[in-house]
């Protein structure tokens, strides 16, 4: 076999007829058989589908009409709609629902000739940063099973580190593909809001969720985004391609979906923001990123993020007041979980809902109906879209100064199961550093940079509005120089 | 004590565009249940919506017509509130920042003291679907063919002071809207709906009374009997020395009352706040102006140019011009003969007196314009004699058919033969010495009689002028 991981690595087999799609998909279906039970990572696995997409895929080879990404298995988080695959979102709400469409990201990769192999876990609703939260059970960090993979995209980088698949989709609200990659030693993008269509996106947080790519090298993230990235007229918050920024990302992006991504090893001058380095784990790793990008002509200075630390609670004001609206549709009328013999119509809501729902969606919807209510409105959501104007032209004024930021992405490694599940506010601050990203809706990419106790480390490179080119290159030239990204735990070689 | 009633209308008005607001689907009236509600309007996970950029032109059509605002910024709201019609839980609506700001319209009243009527704003909103709670037993229907339909809720200032005056209000902004060609105007379908604010207070103040809101009403002649039956409630409390509980009520039209829905205790909190899902909505000038230049002729202009330039009364042109459809029927026959003084006798008398009878609209109308017009130039050319002119337009409701075929047929052309009718006037003279002798003296009415003897004996195809002249150069 080939070496499977890396998906410019898989095409270049693919083209040469090393090996065919159908190959690869039996032996990803195989991985997905042998181990999944042990990570829980999937909720759907799409065999018969996946062969059948696969064939198509080699005949399209065969056709000499193959383009990059042809015949390449992949997964996607299930909180894209699949038409006639299940799309559950991790919540027994969902748990039957099967969407008559496809969301606009699970239709450009199927256009792009990606092999679909199934779903993956995810927590319920994306709201969580453990994977704890889903119905369908935690998924184990491939790492040390007894660790959490991160969340809300614990299931995609999951399977993504242990080789279940070579690449997934992930959404991102408030960090739930960057911790959860940093978690399982992965690479993971999250792009700018309105790069990647959210039409089909099961919605959370509207004004933050952002699909992005989970890979194992940043080079992949380029070339995965570069399928799913464009203008969307379904979906109103997409960049408008008519701005100069969007449309040099567009140039970026085409040109790395004809070609594959060609990095440009250009010098950053790159920001640290005080107001992330305090007491984090992975802070010798961090500095030792540092030193092999100096090495490398890179110029650090250090710069002030000064609202940093109203981040998280502006974070949880928003994203629940966002999500209590849109899981109203969750009624038990027309589709989802209804409850057995309804009295009436409030027995019938209350009761659909308090069964479909889990505790930590219960938890936000309550606490974002509270920030919406009147009284209380003036007091949070509107102070809280305040703090987040602030965020946002912090992150404006540095970008004045510095190309992009380094800054770590969790407080520490992958915890433990069940560590911190009694405990919201301390699950929340996990957070920390990926909701400012989130809520200035800038792109920010995470990849791995060291190691402790055996758990791989993750550091944040944070970008300019659009500047997907400039994090991409800049953590691709790091991954030339180190292999963090290449470890993998022992059984993954199984 | 004298009361005043102060009352203040709410209008929705579904907006005449092919697609839903926020989703390509059908707007089309009488599809079967739930046949046009795409993924969107069903508010299926992860589905987005999208605004119908004519909804937006509609509306500023609408503030451009009543002088009002253009807020070139707007922004859509969610109102949220659980209903089994409204299938994402939430209505998108615009609360804080509508697209029309303050406007206002002129009512015309019958005695000619116009009364300004203030609009405060107009914005665009979703329709919810319907609830069918009478045909299934035990269990309600939900059709959402009409969630999505787009939505322009006009509210105007508490400007009004009777049932009378609110129903004139809805009946002109019918016609406008009609005019604006913004909406079809079928009550029946729900096209217009009317919610109303009513609260009374002792004549000469200037403050307000605690006012009750009642929700949905359909028919010009329902929104004035409602509204008079809650004023008369409200002074019935009052002058018993009760209170007036602010509350929603609901008009019964079968029992003529209305019912308390819910009351202040059960007002809900809707959490409106701005939309994610959509950007703040940002016209351009440019856009306005384009919408601008499209306006048509609105009815007061209308009015003046009938009055001004076709010398109609003051009462025909308003009467023309109120209804579009009828404005554009007069404006066809018009076209036509070229006499508007004609055109709006045979539109305002026969037609009129046709349709009334026969219960139909203008639209409906049996004979067409063409034919109207066509009809009314046979009369002005002597072809037809008013008389038979009747004939004809009976039968062509009647029976329809091309004008002048229909006057061959029936053989209405008038006698402008002066040998034939001189021989028929002899006749007639000499059965009636009497009456020539009357007539000889002087007694001109007799002239009338002789008419009415020629037009019977000629079965009206006579032309009575020439009958005139020929019996006065023989006496």
């Amino acid at each position: 076999m080939p070496n499977f991981h890396s998906l410019s690595s898989i095409s270049a087999a693919l083209k040469s007829g090393a090996t065919s799609s159908k190959e690869l998909t039996q032996y990803f279906l195989g991985r997905i058989s042998r181990l999944n039970a042990k990570l829980n990572a999937y909720i759907t696995v799409c065999e018969e589908a996946a062969l059948a997409q696969a064939e198509q895929a080699d005949a399209q080879y065969r056709q000499n009409q193959a383009g990059i990404l042809t015949g390449i298995p992949m997964a996607h988080k299930d909180i894209f709609c699949t038409q006639d695959v299940l799309t559950t979102c991790g919540s027994k709400m969902l748990e039957n629902f099967v969407a008559p469409y496809s969301a606009t990201v699970v239709q450009k990769l199927n256009s792009a000739g990606m092999v679909m192999l199934g779903k993956t876990n995810m927590d319920e609703f994306a709201m969580g940063s453990s994977n704890e939260s889903s119905y369908f059970g935690p998924v184990h960090n491939p790492w040390q099973l007894d660790k959490v993979p991160g969340g809300s995209s614990g299931g995609s980088a999951a399977a993504v580190a242990a080789r279940l698949c070579p690449a997934a989709t992930g959404t991102d609200t408030g960090g739930s593909i960057r911790q959860p990659a940093a978690f399982c030693g992965i690479t993971g993008l999250k792009p700018t809001y309105g790069r990647v269509s959210r039409y089909g996106m099961v919605a959370f947080a509207s004004s933050l969720d952002q699909g992005g790519a989970m890979t194992t090298t940043a080079e992949d993230a380029a070339l995965l985004l570069s399928a799913m990235a464009g203008f969307d007229p379904l979906d109103s918050t997409s960049a408008d391609p008519s701005r100069k920024d969007v449309q040099q990302s567009d140039a970026w992006l085409a040109q790395v979906a004809a070609e594959g991504y060609r990095g440009e090893n250009r010098t950053f001058s790159i920001g640290l923001p005080r107001q992330y380095y305090t007491d984090t784990i992975g802070q010798a790793a961090l500095a030792d990123m540092q030193a092999v990008l100096e090495k490398a002509g890179h110029r650090f200075v250090d710069v002030d993020l000064p609202h940093t630390d109203a981040a998280v609670s502006t974070y949880y004001v928003i994203a629940g007041a966002e999500a209590s609206t849109n899981l109203s549709r969750y009624d038990g009328i027309r589709f989802g979980h209804r409850c057995e013999n309804p009295l009436d119509l409030e027995d019938l809501y209350n009761r659909s809902r308090s069964e479909g729902f889990g505790a930590e969606v219960k938890r936000r919807i309550l606490t974002g109906t509270y920030a919406l209510s009147v009284g209380y409105y003036d007091a949070y959501y509107v102070k809280a879209q305040k703090i987040r104007r602030l965020i946002a032209d912090d992150f404006s004024r540095v970008f004045e100064e510095v190309d992009v930021l380094l800054t770590p992405i969790t407080p520490g490694p992958a915890f433990g199961l069940e560590e911190l599940t009694a405990d919201p506010v301390a699950m929340y601050n996990q957070d920390k550093f990926t909701v400012p990203v989130s809520l200035a809706g800038l792109p920010a990419i995470s990849i791995p940079c060291g190691q402790t106790n055996g758990l791989p480390l993750g550091a944040q490179i944070i970008g300019p509005a659009f500047a997907e080119q400039d994090i991409v290159d800049l953590a691709h030239q790091f991954q030339q120089l180190t292999d963090w990204h290449q470890q993998t735990c022992q059984w993954v070689e199984d | 004590m004298q009361w005043e009633p102060v009352i203040g209308l709410e209008l929705h008005v579904q907006l005449a565009t092919s697609s839903k607001i926020f989703s390509g689907a059908s707007t089309a009236f009488g599809a079967a249940p739930n046949e046009q509600a795409c993924a969107v309007d069903l508010g299926l996970p992860g589905v987005l919506p999208v605004l119908n950029e004519n909804a937006v032109k509609m509306a500023v059509k609408f503030g451009l017509a009543i002088g009002a605002q253009i807020n070139l910024h707007s922004i859509f709201d969610r109102k949220n509130y659980f209903y089994p019609d409204l299938p994402k839980g939430y209505q998108i609506s615009q609360f804080e920042t509508p697209i029309v700001g303050a406007g206002s319209i002129t009512l015309e009243q019958e005695d000619g003291n116009n009364l300004r009527i203030g609009i405060t704003r107009a914005h665009l909103e979703e329709d919810a679907g319907k609830s069918i709670h009478d045909l299934f037993p035990n269990q309600t229907g939900i059709d959402l063919n009409r969630t999505g339909t787009p939505l322009l809720e006009i509210v105007s200032e508490p400007d009004l002071r009777s049932a009378k005056q609110a129903a004139d209000y809805f009946r002109q902004m019918h016609n406008l809207v009609r005019y604006l060609k913004i909406c079809d105007g079928n009550l029946a379908q729900g096209s217009m709906r009317c919610d109303a604010n009513v609260s009374v207070r002792p004549s000469g103040s200037t403050t307000l009374g605690e006012r009750t809101e009642i929700k949905n009403i359909n028919s010009f002649r329902f929104v004035e009997r409602a509204i008079r039956f809650e004023i008369d409630r409200h002074i019935d409390i009052l002058e018993g020395g009760g209170t007036v509980e602010r509350e929603t009520r609901q008009y019964d039209p079968d029992r003529d009352e209305t019912r308390v829905m819910r009351g202040k205790e059960m007002s809900e909190d809707y959490r409106y706040f701005p939309d994610p899902d959509l950007l703040p909505l940002q016209i351009s000038q440019t856009f306005v102006d384009a919408v601008a230049a499209e306006l048509p002729e609105l009815p007061e202009a209308r009015r003046h140019r009938y009055e001004e330039a076709l010398g109609l009364t003051a009462y025909d042109a308003r009467w023309l011009s109120n209804d579009p459809d009828v404005a554009e029927f007069f404006e066809a026959v018009l076209n036509i003969c070229n006499n508007a003084k004609q055109s709006a006798n045979w539109i305002m008398g026969a037609l009129s007196g046709y349709l009334n009878k026969a219960d139909l609209g203008i639209d409906q109308s049996p004979v067409s314009p063409e034919q109207v017009g066509t009809l009314i130039a046979r009369l002005d050319d002597g072809t037809l004699s008013s008389k038979t002119a009747k004939t004809l337009f009976d039968h062509l409701c009647s029976q329809g058919g091309e004008v002048d075929e229909a006057i061959e047929v029936l053989g209405l052309k008038q006698l402008n033969d002066t040998g034939e009718l001189s021989g028929i006037i002899d006749q007639i003279l000499a059965d009636n010495p009497d009456q020539v002798a009357q007539l000889k003296a002087g007694k001109e009415k007799v002239l009338g009689f002789f008419v009415g003897q020629v037009m019977k004996q000629t079965q009206g195809k006579a032309n009575p002028k020439q009958v005139n002249e020929l019996i006065r150069e023989k006496i």
